[in-house]
């Protein structure tokens, strides 16, 4: 039974790595999506899928002229099953970073994103340098920027990865954090609702500089230079504008 | 194998290894302290305690560890006032005991059946001679029954206690870094999917290491028995 389990780990380790290869003629697109992240995605009452990103998708898939499905799918295993041909693209507010970049391929920017600490409104904290939160229990969700900064720069704190960003926030909420670090536009949708009375945006934004793309197999270039051009198209025409404004009172481009 | 991967997450895998083993080994020593106790309600003349642990015992077997977690992780979270009043929120507020009270009550209602189940096992006459000798309950209790019992439970306990080592990586889930918490950061930042076989590994280690033990536990407790069969 052992060496069974052993067996089909290693299959699916090689299943995964040679992924689907091949030439395709792109009349249809699938995207995958983690729908669990509003105000970029999520689903609403009537258990449709909506968001910043949906709304990006389905305009640069009205750009290209192709028809485009969703596929929800939970954050961890987002780049996994984009390698394994679950999906061909991933619009779902994913940080162009160079480990990303050593698996799969990223499109330009299509919105900036800023990372923020969230903490609760009586907290002692005034300074949000590594320094000043030495020695703090910290939070992100996992497979993030913001999991990545924390452990990168946050080396002296006490820092807490969670599955997705509402344990993080249910967390922070329940005194177990003392500080959460995140995208600016979650912090700020959970901060206007009734679970984020407790907490406030702490201090300046410590990240500004956070490109967010689509990721896309490295092996099709072609698709890449179709969202590209159609990213630069919504962009031009306005319809980005619009889309921009459903959500934000100020431009995230 | 990726070098500069192993260098970066080789030693956190193994303070991984650590805190599965701490859990393990915490989780299933104070579960069998309360394995007694549920296992003897279970069969006790009381209506009340006959009810009270079956109802446990039947919560417990019959819910997910998963979902158990969830609930007192995320739940203790909801009655932070109530607990803080009662003192007990720096205990609940910690993930990794919240993980051991879970882990604990969830294989008390194993260890409990198992038991029972061995206890039921021993022949009556046994304790009807020891009635019949003038023992006290409790002498018949652990100088007659639990010795021949335990014999019994010896190999499903060691199965209970390899079902928590591999079901322990729940606690990844609360933030808690054991073998599998190391595996999910390893992996969520290099995308490799060999860290996922490293911590196979481990486990796979962990669980030969433990039936080896109890092989020898086995041998050890059973010596009279191989010794009888022998002579007849």
């Amino acid at each position: 039974m052992r060496i069974v389990k052993a067996m089909v780990g290693a299959a699916l380790v090689l299943a995964a790595s040679a992924g689907f290869a091949g030439a395709k003629d792109w009349t249809t697109v699938r995207i995958g999506i983690e729908a669990a992240y509003p105000p970029f995605n999520g689903y609403n009452a009537n258990n449709e899928l909506v968001g910043f990103d949906y709304d990006i998708g389905l305009a640069l898939c009205a750009k290209m002229g192709v028809e485009c499905s969703f596929v929800a799918q939970d954050w961890d295993g987002m780049i996994p099953a984009l390698l394994a041909g679950k999906y061909d693209a991933i619009v779902s507010s994913m940080s162009i970073t160079d480990e990303r970049k050593e698996v799969v391929d990223f499109t330009d920017k299509y919105y900036t994103n800023a990372l923020t600490f969230v903490a609760p409104k009586d907290t002692g904290i005034t300074d949000v340098s590594p320094a000043g939160m030495a020695g703090k229990i910290l939070g992100a969700q996992g497979s993030t920027v913001s999991a990545q900064y924390l452990e990168e720069q946050y080396g002296d704190a006490d820092v807490k990865l969670y599955p997705t960003q509402d344990d993080a926030y249910l967390d922070l909420a329940a005194g177990r954090l003392d500080a959460v670090l995140a995208d600016v536009g979650p912090s700020n949708l959970w901060l206007a609702g009734a679970d984020g009375a407790c907490c406030a945006f702490l201090g300046e934004a410590v990240v500004k500089d956070d490109l967010v793309g689509i990721a896309i197999r490295k092996e099709d270039g072609d698709l890449k230079a179709m969202f590209n051009k159609a990213i630069t198209d919504i962009v031009a025409d306005g319809t980005y504008k619009t889309i921009n404004d459903k959500y934000f009172p100020f431009s995230i481009y | 194998m990726n070098a500069e991967l192993f260098e970066r997450y080789g030693l956190r895998m193994l303070d991984g290894l650590v805190v599965t083993v701490e859990l393990v080994v915490i989780s299933v020593t104070l579960g069998a302290l309360l394995a007694l106790p549920i296992a003897l309600a279970r069969t006790s003349p009381s209506r009340l305690l006959r009810g009270v642990s079956f109802a446990y015992v039947g919560f417990f077997r019959g819910t997910p560890m998963l979902a158990q977690l969830f609930l007192v992780y995320y739940g203790s979270g909801q009655f932070r006032g109530a607990l803080e009043s009662v003192g007990l929120w720096w205990l609940f507020r910690d993930a990794f005991f919240c993980c051991i009270f879970t882990f604990t009550l969830n294989t008390a209602a194993y260890q409990s059946e198992i038991l029972r189940g061995a206890m039921a096992s021993v022949p009556r006459g046994q304790s009807e001679a020891a009635w019949a000798l003038g023992l006290r309950g409790a002498v018949v209790l652990f100088r007659v029954i639990l010795p021949q019992a335990l014999i019994v439970a010896l190999r499903p306990l060691g199965n209970e206690v390899i079902l928590m080592i591999k079901g322990s990586a729940v606690a990844s889930i609360v933030t808690v870094y054991d073998i599998m918490g190391v595996a999910d950061l390893a992996f969520a930042r290099s995308f490799n999917l060999s860290v996922y076989l490293w911590a196979a590994v481990l486990y796979l280690v962990l669980v030969e290491t433990l039936s080896r033990v109890w092989a020898v536990f086995e041998r050890r407790l059973g010596a009279h028995l191989a010794v009888s069969a022998a002579r007849s």
